[in-house]
């Protein structure tokens, strides 16, 4: 009996799985196929023969490996700049004492309320100003603080003992020493959620490089992809390949970083 | 003391003030200041006009409507978001073996970007040769132009949103699963209570904090979905799926109307806000009461 249930709930779970990952493993099908399989009908879903020339038409297609590269670039700089940003402002949260702190943390706090769209016209402009349209700079410098990541590190940080801090300063250990040897090597695991989080939410932005970007050798992924669905010689194989590819870095950091991810997400859920 | 230790938190605060005032206090201020002046074409301010543009958005053109779409489109991806959420992270909740492999495919949608995401799904609605069309004829059902049908295209872009929805909706649900004690389930079945007693007396109550902070993350990211829309129905057919966000790009990027889409961009601002406070109103109250 308790090996019938068992076999039960493993067959509802391949179930919810199969149906949550179709469109995937379609699209993934569908990459493999010849041009005329991709669009014949009734819809082909095992390619009679693996073909992999999909792949190297959506790379003549379009510079897909060059967006990957430029997403990189943004990602990285953002990840960095944020744990630089956010864990300053975390230190100064957490460590120091200074008139105006509560009124400061709502500051931070109140940058959560206000949607990026609404801001996207001024910074628009702001970027258009500074000649920083189709640059990397353009891409990155307006994420490059987060108060979700300073939430994210003040409270890691406030879980330190206060006993460290008073000997690190018994010792004439600085401020700034004691932030960059005790308080970040002891903080390593939120530092982690943070770097992988940010860095994914970066590498999937859509709305920001649209308008910043012109030039395709400095689209991003997201943006990227739509050169080929514009090309009129491009089959359904070839977008998923380019589709396939895109989607491969941020896989790839599901896999290595995803208890890192799921702390990120659940930050705000379960508190105390 | 007290203004050295001032200087030394402006030292580490600084960087972060310094992108915030740059890039979300002064732009709010500025779409603020430009929802009610006239702009041109290259969006400077020419004369104010004070809230005109306010009453223009809601009495001209076609933004009530598109709220209104925002609205549906909300309805429609937040609650069957929630529901399936929910039952994917009870299943993902059983202790099996191996579960933790079924807790990575429920997270995967959560990284596939929402231009990825189109992609796929316009794959599957491709009206000649998609795979939907061709399951629909299996059981004798006629075609729909899932995307360029007024009738079926926000209903259609709604699947994709609940789909990509899913993955952050399950591992959130699914940490709040696993936060309840197991000792309330043990006590609760000493005293004879059946699974469905124990989920509604025990796992529901225990999760309206959960259920509450994604319902609230749910409605703010589902009022600012562009990608979709943008790769898929570009507002259309006819207006069918101009939702907000969407609207604000198209007055502001393609008509170049900036203060008309700035007045917008302040109404869901507003709205946002509201939904925001709320939030936290209301898990600090949970948390406290504990």
């Amino acid at each position: 009996m308790k090996k019938m249930i068992t076999a039960g709930q493993y067959l509802i779970l391949a179930t919810a799985s199969l149906i949550l990952l179709f469109p995937v493993i379609y699209a993934i099908l569908v990459s493999l196929q010849s041009a005329s399989e991709s669009v014949s009908y009734p819809p082909v879903f095992i390619p009679a023969q693996l073909n992999w020339q999909s792949y190297v038409k959506a790379m003549q297609t379009a510079p897909i490996f060059r967006f990957i590269f430029n997403s990189f670039v943004v990602s990285v700089i953002v990840t960095v700049g944020q744990l630089i940003t956010a864990s300053l402002a975390a230190y100064a949260f957490s460590f120091l004492t200074f008139p105006g702190r509560n009124a400061i943390f709502y500051v931070f706090l109140s940058t959560m309320m206000i949607p990026w769209e609404v801001t996207i016209i001024p910074n628009y402009f702001t970027i258009r100003e500074l000649n920083w349209l189709d640059t990397y700079q353009g891409l990155a410098v307006p994420f490059l603080a987060s108060a979700f990541g300073t939430f994210l590190l003040r409270q890691a940080f406030m879980t330190l003992p206060r006993e460290l801090y008073d000997a690190a300063r018994i010792d004439g250990c600085g401020h700034f020493r004691f932030f960059l040897t005790m308080v970040l090597p002891l903080s390593r695991p939120a530092l982690g959620t943070l770097a992988v989080y940010s860095f994914l939410m970066t590498y999937n932005q859509y709305l920001w490089p649209l308008l910043v970007t012109n030039k395709d050798t400095m689209r991003t992924v997201q943006i990227g992809l739509a050169m080929l669905q514009w090309d009129q010689a491009a089959a359904w194989n070839s977008i998923m390949a380019g589709v396939i590819l895109v989607c491969l870095p941020a896989a790839l950091l599901l896999i290595v970083g995803q208890k890192q991810l799921v702390r990120g997400m659940t930050a705000g859920a379960v508190k105390g | 003391m007290v203004w050295r230790n001032l200087g030394r938190a402006a030292l580490y605060l600084g960087p972060s003030l310094l992108v915030f005032t740059l890039f979300v206090f002064y732009p709010l201020i500025k779409s603020i200041r430009l929802s009610m002046h006239e702009t041109n074409i290259i969006g400077v301010e020419k004369y104010y006009v004070g809230f005109s543009q306010y009453v223009e958005i809601f009495t001209a053109g076609n933004f009530g409507h598109n709220l209104w779409l925002t609205f549906l489109f909300t309805v429609y991806t937040v609650i069957p978001g929630l529901i399936i959420g929910m039952g994917l992270a009870y299943i993902a909740n059983w202790r099996l073996k191996g579960i933790g492999l079924f807790r990575t495919i429920f997270a995967s949608p959560l990284v596939i970007a929402v231009a990825s995401a189109s992609m796929i799904w316009m794959l599957l609605f491709n009206p000649s040769a998609g795979i939907f069309t061709f399951f629909l004829s299996k059981f004798g059902l006629s075609q729909v132009n899932w995307l360029s049908d007024p009738k079926w295209a926000l209903f259609s872009v709604c699947v994709v949103s609940v789909w990509r929805a899913l993955g952050f909706n399950t591992i959130v649900l699914l940490s709040g699963l696993q936060a309840i004690p197991e000792q309330l389930y043990e006590s609760a079945r000493i005293d004879g209570a059946g699974s469905f007693r124990q989920f509604k007396d025990i796992t529901l109550p225990m999760m309206s904090p959960t259920l509450f902070f994604v319902f609230i993350v749910s409605v703010i990211n589902a009022l600012q979905t562009f990608g979709e829309i943008n790769i898929l129905t570009q507002g259309g057919p006819a207006g069918a799926t101009n939702v907000i966000v969407y609207s604000i790009y198209r007055e502001a990027f393609f008509n170049f109307h900036f203060s008309f889409a700035s007045a917008q961009a302040i109404v869901l601002f507003l709205i946002i806000l509201v939904l925001t406070a709320l939030e936290f109103l209301i898990l600090e109250k949970k948390v406290f009461y504990k």
